[in-house]
């Protein structure tokens, strides 16, 4: 990411995105933020998911002007992100793959699955292509238990998937 | 489905909540004769009923049957085995047709039909949902309690809500009952909590009503994190509302005047429907302040998940809301008397929710005419894995598992034969055939080593390893573990090593020894729930399925042929050449002329399977 020197938070992500910044920080600032920290952690959650949902992931800029803006130590921001899965603090691909593997889809096949696009993609579950096109990973149960086993390439949902049809789904996100 | 044409109205006593259901349900009769519910619950979506909904709504343009034929959107009907799927209701005869595996090319005649049996439309068998003048009868398997509403009502208009008798539990709560009079109530319908645990719900309640404090919290637990289970989904994206009116109810009787939702983020349907549901009501006075005239006030906030399931767990969940690493504590001190912000809190499940707005209606005796004398009541489960029809079922209390598993679900895919099957998620056990007999509830099921725990039920057949699924198991507990204490952080790790040792064939007789011992001690020592009941799955297959674990340890086989280190793929001579399975390999390691006999490149083989199931000449052994 660009990173030139060793310092807390200046990765340049907050800056170069200034339309997300304010999507942000017009967020934080409609909750009830104020001088009781304890009552301003109860919006970090919801803080962090805004940010990730606004800059795609959450890099050290913005964790700090999180941190900043509830008043409260950017350890415990990254206590928090690192400890719920929900939360990356590196850059995810454009196409983010992921392989239920819930209950049914094991049963199923989806370990197969999950191999088979290891394979194709040349990395592993829980990394990202160094062109930033794909990124793997797996997801517990997506509710389409029916359809196991189960594939999601952003929000499209693919049902009953075989190994054959690995390539297939990779070539719909040309 | 816009909140515009959603009617709300301001409600202040339990007669103007009559008028309107009077209101709305004169206005259903008059409305169309014919109405077509289409299920559009995330499954449904996902399974292509948008395109359907499309293709109905211009048949009714095209054939003129505007004011005919009216569609409505509803959340999950359960019936994930025949998605896409409608239910068509003669709404004066009060009768319905449900149709399943639905194309867009079938509309027009499903259109054409009204109320009479579309020609050549998959109708899905009456066992799995009955219309609703038949239910609950005699001889019906399932019970509609829970999902009453999922599937037959717009989860984003309340007033579809209010037509089904909708808040007027709360109502008699607030305005003819003392807060004791709602605990007795419940403690006496004998609800015990569905997310697990099983706890008297009354006598939650009780706890956190008699604390001496200003402040009390009401929580509601969607987290929903058993992999496998959706039924708290449905219910949240097909009848908000129940949850809403429940937790009303709940933060009466203990006296509590905020309520929280914690929901996982991976619901975003659910979000939604619950986010409009809860303006609604603000809109309509049943949250807020002095609901019903009573004095009483309640609102509801929504919390989100990030992302980890120890956050079920509910003193996890209690730190998550207060925006901390959800890690769990040690109780005591219970949440009903130390909580949220360490004031008194009741953390209940939503299909916990789900049934105390039915107590309120229907009372307590009717509630305990309903399962078995210690589980009153119905438990939802969510029936998949290897078996013909998937989908969420809900049943009484003490309803046996074969009925489940063979009227319902109609028994095992592909004719295959069933192995186990297993409830409780990363907590529970592997049931054997041998017990297929045992009614559902609480008791019986842990007297099997497995749990109720929160619905999910995944049958398995001859091909699943049993080894292999301790260890799927293990790995999700080891991904999900806190960390906090060393049993489970540790231990799990261990267990997950040893049975992995097995799978390749690098398992001995001392590994099982230690697996079981080690298993033990996890479960006597660890911190929370979690880490207390993930040895389950080992221990349950180590008891049920010993002679796999032998045949891995002693022979290095898997029979089941799953374990890929202990298993071959080779062509035989009933190859004809038909090149399919070189065609399919997506490794690209068979090789052979047309018509002349293939082989595997053992090297290059990454045992995936896929040649020995395209083969039509059964030319492929699997040793
Ligand atoms: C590891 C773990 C995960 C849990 N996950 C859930 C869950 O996803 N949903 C739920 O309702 N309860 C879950 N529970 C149970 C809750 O701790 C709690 O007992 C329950 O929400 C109480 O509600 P009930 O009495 O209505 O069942 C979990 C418990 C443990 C130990
Ligand atoms: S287990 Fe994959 S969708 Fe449910």
């Amino acid at each position: 990411m660009g990173k030139s020197c060793s310092c807390i938070g200046c990765d340049g992500v907050l800056e170069a995105h200034p339309d997300a910044k304010k999507e942000l920080e017009a967020y934080i600032d409609s909750l009830p933020i104020g001088d009781d920290i304890d009552a301003n952690r109860g919006y970090l959650i919801q803080s962090l998911h805004k940010a990730q949902d606004v800059f795609g992931y959450l890099p050290e800029s913005v964790q700090l002007f999180v941190a900043n803006k509830l008043k409260i130590h950017l350890s415990e921001v990254y206590g928090v992100i690192s400890f719920y899965s929900y939360f990356t603090d590196v850059p995810v691909g454009k196409y983010k793959i992921n392989v239920c593997t819930g209950t049914a889809c094991f049963v199923r096949g989806s370990m197969k699955i999950l191999d088979e696009l290891s394979r194709h993609l040349g990395i592993k579950e829980g990394e990202t292509t160094e062109d930033k096109r794909f990124s793997l990973g797996g997801l517990r149960c997506v509710g389409a238990c029916s359809l196991a086993p189960v594939v999601m390439v952003n929000d499209k949902v693919y049902g009953n998937v075989t190994p054959q049809m690995v390539q297939e789904i990779l070539n719909d996100c040309e | 489905m816009t909140a515009s044409s959603a009617e709300t109205r301001t409600v202040k006593t339990p007669d103007e909540l009559k008028a309107w259901a009077a209101d709305v349900a004169k206005k259903n009769k008059e409305d169309a004769p014919v109405v077509i519910r289409v299920s559009m619950g995330t499954c449904g979506i996902a399974a292509g009923t948008t395109p359907i909904l499309e293709a109905l709504k211009e048949q009714i343009k095209l054939q003129g049957k505007e004011g005919t034929v009216k569609i409505t959107q509803t959340g999950c009907m359960g019936l994930c085995h025949s998605e896409p799927s409608v239910e068509v209701v003669d709404v004066e005869k009060g009768t319905s047709t449900f149709y399943g595996s639905l194309t867009a090319e079938q509309a027009p005649a499903l259109i054409q039909a009204g109320t009479d049996l579309a020609p050549g439309v998959k109708v899905v068998d009456k066992i799995w949902y009955f219309p609703e003048e038949e239910e609950n009868t005699n001889g019906a398997i399932q019970a509609r309690v829970v999902l009453r509403n999922s599937g037959r009502i717009r989860p984003e208009l309340i007033e579809d809500y209010i037509g089904t008798g909708g808040y007027s539990g709360l109502a008699k709560a607030l305005t003819e009952m003392s807060s004791q009079d709602v605990i007795d109530t419940v403690t006496e319908s004998g609800l015990r909590g569905r997310g697990g645990g099983g706890f008297p719900t009354g006598r939650k309640w009780a706890f956190a009503a008699a604390q001496n404090n200003e402040q009390k919290y009401v929580i509601c637990n969607a987290d929903e994190g058993d992999p496998g289970a959706f039924m708290d989904r449905a219910v949240l994206e097909g009848d908000p509302h129940a949850v809403l009116e429940a937790m009303a109810v709940a933060g009466y009787a203990v006296g509590a005047n905020q309520g929280v939702i914690y929901i996982r983020a991976e619901y975003p349907l659910a979000i939604e429907r619950l986010q409009i549901a809860i303006a609604q009501a603000r809109e309509c006075g049943f949250l807020g302040t002095n609901i019903f005239g009573s004095g009483f006030n309640f609102d509801i906030d929504i919390k989100y998940g990030a992302g980890a399931f120890v956050c079920g767990e509910e003193t996890a969940l209690i730190h998550s809301i207060e925006g901390k690493r959800g890690e769990p504590i040690f109780k005591p001190p219970f949440p009903a008397i130390e909580g949220l912000w360490k004031k008194p809190t009741i953390v209940n499940n939503v299909e916990t929710y789900a049934n105390v707005c039915a107590i309120m209606r229907k009372g307590a005796a009717w509630f305990k005419s309903i399962g078995t004398e210690k589980c009153p009541g119905t438990k939802v489960f969510a029936l998949a894995g290897k078996i013909k029809n998937v989908g969420l079922v809900e049943v009484p209390m003490g309803t046996q598992l074969r009925d489940i598993i063979y009227k319902i679900g109609d028994g095992i895919k592909d004719g295959k034969a069933f192995k186990a099957v297993q409830t409780g998620g990363p907590s529970g056990g592997c049931i054997t055939a041998a017990h297929l007999d045992s009614p559902i509830d609480y008791e019986s099921l842990r007297a099997l080593g497995s749990m109720m725990g929160s619905g999910g039920m995944i049958v398995m057949d001859e091909d699943d390893c049993m080894v292999n699924v301790a260890k799927y198991f293990l790995e999700f507990t080891l991904d999900e573990s806190c960390g906090r204490c060393t049993p489970c952080r540790i231990g799990n790790k261990r267990l997950f090593e040893m049975l992995s040792d097995i799978c390749h064939g690098k398992g001995t007789m001392e590994t099982l020894i230690k697996l079981r011992t080690l298993s033990e001690t996890i479960k006597d020592t660890a911190l929370c729930g979690l880490g207390q009941t993930s040895p389950n799955p080992v221990l349950s297959t180590l008891r049920e399925f010993r002679r796999e674990y032998l045949e891995h340890v002693l022979n290095k086989t898997c029979s089941a042929g799953v374990c890929s280190s202990l298993i071959k793929f080779e062509i035989n001579d009933k190859c004809v050449g038909c090149t399919m399975c070189a065609r399919n390999c997506p490794a690209n390691c068979i090789t052979g002329e047309k018509k002349g006999k293939h082989v595997i490149d053992q090297n290059a083989c990454i045992k995936c399977g896929v040649c020995y199931e395209t083969c039509k000449f059964h030319a492929i052994d699997k040793k």
